[in-house]
């Protein structure tokens, strides 16, 4: 069991965003988590990542107890996310974008850096060769000195979830990668991020509001809706259960 | 890479004979006078004056941390460098009312230590500032780094033993000459480009674009924030100690808010994240700042006499700022430098252009 969580609950003053929150992942696996607009999906991510520390409950990484730790250090030990809305730095070179991500296991120090020595040299050739590695497997290498803000929006998105592998996750926490996207560019980004799991050995968990686009990767999914989990199990078993129907498409009333 | 070297060792050979020509030192050797010492204070003033813009622009435009802190700093710099470097007796003229406590009394030290501990001092302080109010963001900062700011000016006010309160320092030794301000200068600028140039810079970076993400890609923000605040301030009090030594006299009136807002105007002028603005825009500034003392003066024109309104030329550049905010609010360079080929590019284009119109003589 990689990630753990128990008995979350994150209340913001009178809202209560999501309660009695309980999940585990696995080591390698996929889970889709689903639900309706305002269900509290990103806020679980924020909570995992330390943005927000829960009202109540425990998250344990690999064992270790994260439970409102900075997000930088949880970074560190191992977890990575891309955001809803696109946050790259926009007016730094795509492999910026890439460069600051390896900046957290820089050795050298302000004075190395600031004389530009020996030591900062060779490490910072090891970071851009890493950095120019990572843009090629994901097809960003042609245009690695564009300003990230210049891509196009497709590209955009593989940038930010480039940019997170290059913490080096063991869980990577993707939020909408598919929002905006149409259905053909959607069923493109699953293949790519099914890719990248097995590529770096990656245990994903995947925000994703449309269902049917989590379908095809998921192992397992769970469905959020007001804050509380109403399902969970594969997607075969999610997409019949009434309870989720009724939360997607609202219930039919009889006369 | 090695062609490259060649031209800037020649480049910097050149420019260095120039200062050196400015400076009158070919004055003994050569017979060659300096130049006028009016032309000269100008120029030392610019370098100044680009050392304190650098410095801001690191941590405004660079980090996006909005700090209106700089004045402060620059005091302390001033007054360190000022107590380090006058001897006993000047220092005895001038605490005639308070005696200066004892082990600064007979303290006295060459100019270049002096002014690295006002860099450290000021550095250390932007430490004791930095911790509670980079917690802040945006328009909070400001208003948390201008009130402590103001209150390290109070302080030095107050603290008469150390400072001589509100009567200030005379008789500062003028060490200062061109050799100081354009070699600060050319060390601040290199200091930090390199710095820019490496891991640190692009965390720095990271963190104006989006804080968010930079911390979720594992930038520790407030170490990275203190840092720049902390190299930012070090250069702020050089820069300070500069000033003491090239004016002579300080006193903490000098130190106002004022003070931070010229720079800003600098640093906003020249273009935030941008080096080279900084450079050129405070050229501009310093220059604009003694040609326009015309406007302050009383003309008379015939029969008709125009009063001289003192502090009017601060009102041109406030009216400069806005003009600069409404309809070029990236300043001269954005977030552009200056660099050879970026040069090369906009001459060619020119050439190009005057190329086509001469083509098109009927």
């Amino acid at each position: 069991m990689i990630l753990d969580i128990r008995g979350m609950k994150m209340q913001f003053g009178g809202l209560v965003a999501v309660n009695d929150f309980n999940l585990s992942l696995e080591h390698g696996e996929l889970v889709g988590l689903i639900g309706p607009n305002g269900a509290g999906k990103t806020t679980v991510f924020n909570v995992i990542t330390g943005v927000y520390a829960p009202t109540e409950g425990a998250i344990t990484l690999e064992g270790r107890d994260i439970t409102g730790m900075r997000p930088d250090l949880v970074t560190r030990l191992g977890i990575a996310r891309t955001f809803q809305n696109i946050r790259l730095f926009s007016r730094m070179s795509v492999m910026e974008n890439i460069l600051v991500s390896l900046h957290w296991r820089l050795k050298s120090g302000v004075f190395d850096a600031l004389t530009q020595n020996g030591k900062y040299r060779a490490e910072e050739a090891s970071m851009q060769s890493r950095a120019m590695d990572l843009l090629a497997r994901v097809n960003l290498d042609g245009v690695a000195d564009s300003p990230a803000g210049s891509l196009p929006y497709g590209s955009q998105r593989r940038l930010e979830i480039c940019r997170a592998l290059a913490t080096e996750p063991k869980l990577l926490l993707l939020d909408e990668p598919a929002a905006g996207m149409n259905p053909a560019e959607s069923i493109e980004l699953m293949k790519f991020i099914g890719r990248i799991r097995e590529e770096f050995g990656l245990t994903i968990l995947l925000i994703e509001h449309q269902m049917r686009v989590v379908m095809g990767i998921s192992e397992r999914i769970v469905v959020l809706d007001h804050g509380v989990i109403i399902s969970r199990g594969t997607p075969r078993e999610v997409s019949r259960d009434p309870r989720v129907i009724e939360a997607y498409l609202g219930v039919e009333k009889h006369a | 890479m090695s062609r490259h070297l060649k031209r800037d060792l020649v480049i910097l050979v050149c420019v260095a004979l120039v200062v050196a020509w400015a400076n009158g030192d070919l004055k003994d050797l050569l017979g060659i006078p300096g130049w006028q010492s009016y032309a000269v204070r100008i120029i030392n003033m610019c370098a100044i004056n680009a050392v304190l813009a650098l410095s801001l622009n690191l941590v405004n435009g660079f980090t996006g941390q909005f700090s209106l802190g700089h004045a402060g700093f620059m005091a302390l710099g001033a007054y360190t460098t000022a107590l380090l470097t006058m001897d006993m007796a000047a220092k005895d003229r001038v605490f005639f009312m308070t005696p200066l406590v004892e082990p600064l009394r007979n303290l006295t030290l060459p100019f270049l230590p002096a002014l690295v501990l006002a860099g450290i001092v000021a550095g250390l302080f932007s430490l004791l500032v930095g911790v509670p109010a980079l917690r802040l963001r945006g328009d909070y900062l400001g208003i948390a780094t201008l009130g402590f700011a103001e209150i390290i000016r109070l302080i030095i006010q107050n603290v008469r033993k150390v400072t001589n309160g509100a009567l200030g320092l005379k008789g500062i030794p003028p060490v200062v000459n061109l050799w100081w301000t354009l070699g600060s200068a050319f060390v601040c600028y290199l200091m930090l480009r390199n710095f820019l140039a490496s891991s640190y810079g692009r965390a720095f970076k990271s963190i104006r674009e989006n804080e968010t993400a930079a911390q979720a890609m594992g930038i520790d923000l407030f170490k990275h924030k203190l840092l720049s605040f902390f190299i930012s301030s070090f250069w702020a009090g050089v820069g300070g100690g500069l000033l003491a030594s090239l004016l002579t006299t300080i006193d903490p009136v000098q130190f106002k808010f004022p003070l931070t807002f010229q720079v800003l105007l600098t640093v906003v002028l020249g273009g935030m994240g941008s080096l080279s603005g900084s450079i050129i825009a405070a050229g501009i500034v310093t220059y604009l700042m003694e040609f326009l003392r015309v406007v302050e003066e009383t003309h008379y024109w015939g029969s008709i006499t125009i009063p001289g309104i003192p502090g009017l030329r601060m009102v041109i550049f406030s009216l400069a700022l806005v003009v600069v905010v409404v309809w070029y609010p990236k300043g001269l360079m954005g977030d552009r430098e200056l660099t050879v080929a970026g040069i090369k590019g906009v001459l060619g284009r020119v050439r190009q252009r005057l190329r086509i119109k001469g083509g098109r003589p009927a």
